[in-house]
């Protein structure tokens, strides 16, 4: 009978089933991780005292002041956005063939066999894949194997190698949204436009691009953001490069000076904002 | 047809030489694991099996991957919890901040994990230093569980999306009461989106490495930490790709597994 009052109670009271549901998730994302996130953006406004290690809980614009004055902040900073603007124009360079090669040339019994074939990677262990670059590019690995008998050198860990292999890791990110937006291109358009003459550059450049352009910002805000937050690349395949996530990394870890990681944090959460709120007018936001 | 032959043909050269580009570093790393040299030298000169037999009794393996499935196996019950109570929110009941809520969610994968990995770490330390405690394994999983949570809601908003209400209605329409109603009629209808959501959970888990890094304890080592810390080392290389390589397959089961029980498509990203 217990049982049964509850389950009229429950039954009677819509708002108590909604509370009991979301009570938990709540305070969880909200209360828990919204809550660590604004202490840790406060947090940028601390100090470390540089003779005990401990953390100055008191408002100061120091980490600010040094990001800003010392140059090889913003060397570095530049440097993280090249590498994500590298890696996104890569992923759009060599999605975009595929996406219309899988959507508008193969046959429809091919298509999920190749689209498989693409999408599988994206689930192999990301630490594995970033391994696998590693034996690439190492001193005698397999890209020096391969430029030999040219007479060349592989470029070794560094800056081509992050790029290559964040490309590498994201690039299904970009193909799917990609894809998606070819797949609902529809082939009466491509065929009209072949009729009034227009010849296939012309076609891609005034039918297909325009139609597929709010599908490549959605996949390159994957890309773009991905590659703004990735330390773990840059310290398997980047030998001494410096990028914005593994500065704020190494301030976490060994340097121990969590208010000035937190302070450079914000130039990636800045950015990806920023990249969302001048691609918002694009529509593709819309997709997610 | 509107495309020209030449079109078409560099078009598929395109396309199989970007087929290359992801399949070739997967294939170097297997084809290594059998290299019987402990350098990176490529071609092998020979092949052999002695890094897989040295596989057990390698330092680490095998006690990471015990941490890695109990960190994925409890991240993935409580996102299966969370995840589940905010579709059925979000899908069947209206209230202040729903939106935000939905947004909140994809958050914690949105941001790069290094932002949500010292974000937990200050709030962890904040809370556990005045007790004198460390960060320990159940840190791991509060961090994991935080960005799985999207992955279990994304599947069960979907698959109740998909269902409607109407039979939940006739349940209730033949006097079934709200707990017989969840066990005999809208369980079983979203049984296999849970499968599919839980599988994908404990996969984005068992691969994550950056939040862990920032959540995990002293004497904690999950199985992808193990092979960042052992990558460096020129002794534990051969083993790495050993490692390696078993992942490699290994990951490719639970995606085809969870393709196979969700019918909404929706396994196929990871948002």
């Amino acid at each position: 009978m217990h049982n049964n009052r509850i389950n009229t109670w429950l039954y009677r009271h819509k708002g108590a089933r909604a509370t009991l549901l979301l009570a938990l998730p709540v305070l969880w994302l909200a209360v828990a991780y919204l809550g660590s996130l604004a202490v840790m953006l406060l947090s940028s406004f601390w100090s470390v005292d540089s003779f005990t290690g401990n953390i100055v809980h008191s408002l100061s614009f120091s980490n600010f002041h040094t990001l800003i004055t010392q140059r090889v902040y913003s060397t570095i900073a530049l440097r993280s956005i090249g590498v994500a603007v590298a890696v996104t124009v890569i992923d759009g360079l060599l999605a975009i063939p595929i996406a219309l090669f899988i959507s508008k040339v193969l046959k429809p019994r091919f298509r999920s066999v190749v689209i498989a074939l693409v999408l599988v990677p994206l689930w192999a262990s990301y630490l594995v894949k970033t391994y696998a670059w590693r034996s690439m590019f190492a001193d005698g690995g397999v890209i020096s194997w391969l430029l030999k008998p040219f007479g060349l050198h592989g470029p070794g860990f560094g800056l081509p190698a992050t790029t290559i292999t964040l490309a590498y890791l994201w690039l299904p990110y970009m193909i799917l949204p990609i894809y998606a937006g070819m797949d609902r291109l529809s082939n009466t358009l491509l065929e009209a436009s072949s009729d009034l003459g227009a010849s296939a550059t012309r076609t891609f450049r005034s039918v297909i691009l325009p139609i597929i352009y709010p599908a490549i910002i959605a996949g390159s805000i994957f890309t773009f953001s991905l590659s703004l937050g990735d330390y773990i690349v840059v310290k398997i395949v980047g030998g001494t490069t410096q990028l914005v996530a593994n500065v704020i990394a190494d301030n976490v870890g060994t340097a121990g000076n969590l208010p000035f990681a937190a302070a450079m944090a914000l130039l990636p959460i800045g950015t990806i904002l920023g990249y969302l709120f001048i691609v918002r007018r694009s529509g593709a936001l819309e997709n997610f | 047809m509107y495309l020209s032959r030449r079109a078409r043909i560099l078009l598929a050269t395109l396309t199989f030489g970007t087929l290359a580009f992801i399949y070739v570093p997967l294939i170097v790393v297997a084809i290594n694991s059998f290299n019987p040299s402990r350098s990176f030298s490529w071609p092998p000169q020979s092949l052999s099996t002695v890094w897989w037999g040295r596989l057990t009794e390698s330092n680490g393996v095998l006690p990471a991957i015990v941490t890695s499935i109990k960190v994925g196996l409890g991240a993935t019950a409580i996102a299966l919890v969370l995840g589940t109570c905010i579709a059925f929110a979000v899908s069947r009941y209206s209230f202040y901040g729903k939106n935000t809520l939905s947004l909140l969610v994809i958050f914690p994968i949105a941001l790069p994990g290094i932002i949500t990995g010292i974000a937990l770490n200050t709030t962890f330390h904040t809370f556990l230093d005045p007790l004198n405690k460390e960060l320990a394994l159940w840190t791991v999983v509060v961090g994991h569980a935080t960005f799985c949570i999207v992955v279990v809601y994304n599947n069960v908003l979907a698959r109740l999306r998909r269902m409607g209400q109407s039979l939940e209605e006739a349940s209730q329409d033949l006097g079934a009461n709200i707990f017989q109603t969840f066990r005999y009629v809208t369980f079983p209808l979203v049984r296999s989106a849970l499968v599919a959501g839980g599988l994908l959970a404990f996969a984005l888990s068992f691969d994550e490495i950056v939040v862990t890094t920032f959540t995990a304890g002293p004497g904690t080592e999950t199985l992808p930490q193990w092979i960042f810390n052992n990558l460096f080392r020129p002794n534990q290389a051969p083993i790495v790709n050993v490692v390696a390589t078993l992942l490699i397959g290994l990951f490719i089961l639970p995606v085809w597994l969870s393709q196979h029980f969700s019918q909404d498509g929706s396994a196929g990203g990871r948002l």
